[in-house]
C-alpha cells in the first residue's frame, strides 16, 4: 500500500469516527453559550487593526522636536494609565453611591424622596461636564480628586435611574409571594429584587462606564491627567500626530470598555431570565 | 368523615379567626368586617364570593401579609396575631395565582427556599425537593434544573404548590391558585390537590370565585358577601341543597341538583354485576352463555380483563362466528372515583344506557345503568335534604342565645357557641 492511500484511509477512518461520535451522543439541547465567538472576536480585531495602523503611521511619520517631546519618556503610557485609573475609580464610586441610593429610594419609607433625588441627579448630568469641572476647580482647586468628583457627579444618573427603574419593574405579586413564603425584607431585596433588576442595572453601569471614559478626557482641565493631556497638547501646539494619538487611544479605550461591559452584562445576567433557556 | 379527622390531627392545625377586621385609612367602611371562623385541623375550607368581597384580604390576614386592624388569629391554638410575621409565614404555606415562581431560580431552588430559610441541612433539602417534585407529579430528573420560564402554566402551578409544601407546614393558604390556567389543566390540578390532600391532611384555606371549584375541593365552603360577611359556612352538600338565603342561592347558580352529582362518586352507588367472558374463552362457551344468560347481552373483556365489547344474542351469528367483527365496542368506562355526573354523562351517551365501571388498571368491576343511577340519586338528595334541615335546626338553636344576648345589648357578642 502506498502512503497516499494509507493517508486517505486514515482520513476516512477519522471521518467515520467523528460521525459515530456525533451519532452516539447527540446533545439534545447543548448548553447554549451566551457569548458567541463573533461577539468575542469582532471588536478586539477592529481595535487591533486600528492600533496597528496607527503604529505603522507613526513609524514612517517624521516627528519634530515638540512632538517627540510630548510623546517621549513614557508619557503616553502614563496618560493611558491615568485615564484608566480615572475611569475605574469614578465608576467604582458611581456604583457604591448610585445602587444603594436607588435601593433606598425604592423602599417605602423613602419613596417620596425619589423625585427630589432624580432632579438632583438630572441636574448633575444636564450641566455641561466642562462647566461642572471648572466650577469644581474653583471650589476645590486642581488635582485628580477634583476631576474624579466631577466625573462621578456626571455619571451617577444613568446608574441611579436604571437601578430605580429595574427595581420598580419587578412584578409586585412576585414580591408579595416572596414575603408570603417567609422571606425577610433583606432576603426579598437580595434574593429576588436585585437579581431580577440586574439586567437593567448593568445597562446603566455600561452607560456610566462609557460616559466616564469620555469625560475623563476633560480631567486634564482640572489637572487630573489622562489622555486629555495628549489631546490638549496636540491642539495648543498644533501638532496633529499628538492630537491624533490621544484621540485614537481614547476611542479605542471607550470601545474596549464598552465591549468588556457588554460581556459582563451577558455573563452576570441571572440565568432563567432569557427567553428560550 | 370521622376517619380523616382523627388522622389529620397529626398533620394539620386548627385556625381560628376571631372578630378579624381590616380597615383602610380614608374608607369609613371596613374591607373585612368582624370575621369569625373556626377551621378544623386537616380540612379544606374554601372562601368563595364575588370580586371585591374581601376574601383575598381575609386570607392574607391569616399569614399577615396584610396586618389586621382588629381581632385575633390563632393557628393550632397559638395566638399568632403579634408574633414576628416572617417567622409566622415560614410555618404557613402560601401558593398564589400563576404560581409566583422566581424566574431567576431553577425549580429546585424555588422549592428549596423555605427549607433553606428555616435551616434544614443540605442533604435533607435535596431529598425533600425530589420528594416534592415526585409528589406533585413532575419527574425530578427532568424538572429539577429547569427555569420557570420553560414550564407550562400547569407545571408552574405544580411547582408553586410544591414550594408552598416544602417545609411541611401544617397550614396551607391558597389564593386562587388555579385561576390563571386553562380549564382542562385546572381540572387536573384540582384532582391532584384532592389526591395530595388525601395523603397529607393539611389544613387548607383556599380562595376562589369559582363556585364549581369550591364544590369540588371543599370540605366546607364559606360563601362571603361584601366586607367578608359570611353568608353561609357549611358543607358543599348542604349549601347546594339548602342555601341559606337568596344571595347564596344566587351564587350557587342554576342546576344545583346537577352540581350535587359532582359530590358523589360511583363508589357511593350500587353497581350491578354483569355476565362477562374474556376474549380467550372458547367460542363455544361464549355461544352457550349468550343463550343461557337472562340478560340477552354479555360483556366481553380483553386479556387484561378490561371491558372490550358488548355482545348481544345474535351478534355472533350475524358476524358469522368472527369475534373480531361481532358486537359493539365499549365506548366509555368510568372508574369508581368518577363523579356521578361523569357517570350520568356516560350513561346518557351510551345508546343502551349503561356503562362499565373499572378499577385498577382498567379492569372490569361492574356496570351502572340509568335505573340504578336514578334510584341512588334520589336517595342521596333525600338524605341531603333531611340532613340540611336538621343542620338548620341546630344552627337556629345555637344562634338563639346569641341573638338574645345581642338584643339585651350586653357584651354577649363575644359569646360563641
Amino acid at each position: 500500500m502506498t502512503t497516499p492511500e494509507l493517508e486517505e484511509q486514515e482520513q476516512e477512518q477519522e471521518e467515520a469516527e467523528v460521525q459515530v461520535e456525533t451519532e452516539a451522543a447527540p446533545p439534545p439541547s447543548p448548553p447554549k453559550s451566551r457569548i458567541t465567538w463573533q461577539k468575542l472576536t469582532f471588536l478586539p480585531a477592529v481595535v487591533v487593526a486600528v492600533l496597528l495602523a496607527t503604529w505603522l503611521w507613526f513609524q514612517q511619520a517624521d516627528l519634530d522636536a515638540i512632538s517627540e517631546n510630548a510623546l517621549s519618556g513614557g508619557q503616553v503610557s502614563k496618560a493611558l494609565r491615568q485615564h484608566i485609573e480615572l475611569t475605574a475609580i469614578s465608576t467604582f464610586f458611581v456604583l457604591i453611591i448610585a445602587i444603594p441610593l436607588g435601593v433606598l429610594l425604592t423602599r417605602r419609607a423613602f419613596r417620596k424622596a425619589t423625585p427630589l433625588a432624580m432632579t438632583v441627579a438630572n441636574m448633575g448630568q444636564a450641566t455641561p461636564a466642562i462647566g461642572l469641572l471648572a466650577l469644581l476647580v474653583i471650589w476645590l482647586g486642581t488635582g485628580m480628586k477634583t476631576a474624579l468628583i466631577g466625573m462621578i457627579v456626571y455619571a451617577v444618573l444613568p446608574v441611579l435611574s436604571n437601578t430605580i427603574a429595574g427595581l420598580k419593574a419587578n412584578d409586585p405579586t412576585l414580591l408579595e409571594a416572596a414575603r408570603g413564603i417567609g422571606m425577610s425584607p433583606w432576603g426579598v431585596l437580595t434574593k429576588v429584587e436585585l437579581p431580577l433588576a440586574v439586567p437593567l442595572i448593568l445597562a446603566g453601569v455600561r452607560t456610566a462606564l462609557v460616559l466616564n471614559v469620555g469625560t475623563a478626557t476633560l480631567a486634564t482641565f482640572g489637572g487630573g491627567g489622562g489622555l486629555g493631556v495628549l489631546i490638549t497638547t496636540g491642539i495648543t501646539n498644533q501638532r496633529m500626530p499628538v492630537l491624533i494619538l490621544g484621540s485614537i487611544l481614547t476611542v479605542v479605550l471607550a470601545l474596549l470598555v464598552d465591549w468588556l461591559a457588554s460581556l459582563a452584562e451577558l455573563l452576570l445576567r441571572p440565568r432563567g431570565l432569557e427567553v428560550g433557556t | 368523615m370521622p376517619e380523616t379527622e382523627s388522622e389529620s390531627a397529626a398533620h394539620g392545625a386548627t385556625i381560628e379567626l376571631e372578630n378579624l377586621t381590616k380597615r383602610y385609612p380614608g374608607n369609613p367602611n371596613p374591607s373585612v368586617d368582624n370575621v369569625n371562623m373556626a377551621i378544623k385541623a386537616g380540612e379544606i375550607v374554601i372562601l368563595v364570593g364575588p370580586s371585591g368581597c374581601g376574601k383575598s384580604t381575609t386570607l392574607k390576614m391569616i399569614n399577615r401579609l396584610i396586618e389586621p386592624t382588629g381581632g385575633r388569629i390563632r393557628i393550632g391554638g397559638e395566638d399568632v396575631t403579634d408574633m414576628d410575621p416572617v417567622k409566622l409565614r415560614r410555618k404557613v404555606g402560601y401558593a398564589i395565582q400563576s404560581a409566583g415562581l422566581f424566574p431567576h431560580m431553577t425549580v429546585a431552588q424555588n422549592i428549596a427556599l423555605v427549607p433553606k430559610m428555616v435551616g434544614w441541612p443540605k442533604e435533607r433539602i435535596k431529598a425533600r425537593v425530589e420528594e416534592l417534585l415526585y409528589l406533585v407529579g413532575l419527574d425530578p430528573g427532568e424538572f429539577h434544573g429547569r427555569y420557570p420560564r420553560r414550564l407550562s402554566g400547569g407545571q408552574q402551578q405544580r411547582v408553586g404548590v410544591a414550594r408552598a409544601l416544602a417545609a411541611d407546614p401544617p397550614v396551607l393558604l391558597m389564593d386562587e391558585p388555579f385561576g390563571a390556567v386553562d380549564p382542562i389543566t385546572r381540572d387536573h390540578l384540582q384532582d391532584e390537590l384532592i389526591r395530595l390532600q388525601r395523603e397529607l391532611h393539611k389544613t387548607i384555606v383556599f380562595v376562589t370565585h369559582d363556585f364549581d371549584e369550591a364544590i369540588k375541593l371543599g370540605d366546607r365552603i364559606a360563601v362571603l358577601r361584601e366586607r367578608s360577611h359570611i353568608a353561609q359556612f357549611d358543607t358543599p352538600e348542604a349549601i347546594l341543597t339548602n342555601p341559606a338565603d337568596d344571595f347564596v342561592s344566587g351564587f350557587v347558580g342554576a342546576g344545583a341538583a346537577l352540581k350535587r352529582l359532582n359530590l358523589s362518586r360511583v363508589r357511593d352507588v350500587e353497581i350491578t354485576d354483569y355476565p362477562t367472558l374474556t376474549v380467550d374463552d372458547p367460542l363455544q362457551e361464549i355461544f352457550n352463555s349468550l343463550r343461557s344468560s337472562g340478560t340477552n347481552e354479555i360483556l366481553l373483556l380483553d386479556q387484561r380483563r378490561r371491558p372490550y365489547k358488548w355482545l348481544r344474542r345474535g351478534d355472533l351469528m350475524r358476524a358469522r362466528g368472527s369475534l373480531a367483527r361481532a358486537g359493539t365496542l365499549v365506548s366509555d368506562t368510568v372508574t369508581r372515583d368518577a363523579t356521578l355526573r361523569d357517570a350520568l354523562e356516560a350513561v346518557l351517551t351510551d345508546n343502551a344506557g349503561r356503562v362499565p365501571v373499572t378499577g385498577r388498571r382498567g379492569a372490569y368491576e361492574g356496570v351502572v345503568d340509568v335505573e340504578t343511577l336514578m334510584n341512588s340519586v334520589h336517595e342521596l338528595l333525600e338524605a341531603d335534604r333531611l340532613e340540611a334541615l336538621e343542620h338548620q335546626h341546630d344552627l337556629e338553636e345555637t344562634r338563639a342565645p346569641q341573638t338574645h344576648a345581642e338584643q339585651e345589648g350586653g357584651d354577649g357578642v363575644e359569646a360563641r357557641a
